[in-house]
């Protein structure tokens, strides 16, 4: 139960759900996050440090780099999940409409 | 912990401009839901015929099988036909249809033109950091979500 209420904390940061939703393409180290996204090293370092006490990510060494990946335990993939299912869904109801119009 | 404490988990949040009046972007939303939701994200056996969305407050939604087999998926909250929607998805996280478990997705939709705008959010997610009765729902990886996500992740993962 505690990892689900810190799991919500982690999540009420919006760059730490755009880090998440990242890390589900694939798995980034720290300087790959911060090029990808609009805030310093240092920032990503300290949201990866929330997402991790809060299960939602998980680290590994690669050589001499820290690789993040979403941990599949955690809560964030639940919401990634959800937000993916929607992203369809909706893009596949634009798409009914357009049909719909062509008749 | 602290109960008086609020969490909360950030919405879904999508907005979509489609080419039709807003009358009709309502109808083929609501009413017609069977026709363009994606048939694999069914949780029936055999494969889904049509999704229903009772046209009214407190009415049922729900997905209908080629057998006639129903699947709950929640209730309706408000609704205001045209401009807006409140609907309960009440499928926890392991999906299945739960009565004391609700998340709310909200449907507006407003006229532009000929043109729609639909806004759409899926909130109160953080009702699924509170399913957690036996302290292994979101955490067990060997059904429901759990097996989704993990094929999920794995499948992200490999994209690497």
């Amino acid at each position: 139960m505690a990892n689900a209420l810190s799991a919500f904390v982690a999540l009420s940061e919006p760059m730490r759900v755009a880090i998440l939703e990242r890390l589900a393409e694939r798995p980034m180290a720290v300087g790959e996050l911060a090029e990808a996204l609009p805030v310093s090293r240092p920032a990503v370092s300290q949201h990866l440090k929330v997402l991790k006490a809060a299960s939602l990510v998980e680290a590994e060494a690669r050589g001499t780099r820290r690789v993040y990946r979403i941990d599949p335990a955690g809560l964030g993939p639940i919401r990634i999940w959800l937000d993916r299912h929607w992203e369809r869904a909706l893009a596949a109801f634009a798409e009914e409409v357009e049909r719909e119009e062509e008749e | 912990m602290n109960a008086t404490r609020t969490i909360t988990a950030a919405p879904i949040r999508k907005s979509l401009r489609v080419r039709t009046p807003q009358e009709k972007a309502f109808r083929i939303f609501l009413g017609g839901m069977g026709r363009w939701w994606p048939k694999d994200h069914s949780l029936l056996e055999t494969p889904q015929r049509d999704v229903v969305i009772e046209p009214r407050a407190g009415g049922r939604w729900y997905e209908i099988g080629e057998d006639g087999a129903e699947y709950e998926w929640g209730k309706v909250l408000e609704y205001d036909a045209p401009n807006r929607a409140l609907l309960a998805w009440q499928l926890n996280a392991e999906w299945r249809f739960d009565p004391d478990f609700e998340t709310e997705v909200e449907i507006v939709f407003k006229a532009d033109g000929d043109e729609t705008i639909v806004e759409f959010e899926h909130r109160k997610l953080e009702a699924y950091g509170r399913t957690d009765r036996s302290g292994q729902t979101l955490m067990d990886m060997d059904k429901g979500w759990g097996a989704i996500l993990e094929r999920y992740v794995e499948e992200a993962s490999r994209q690497d």
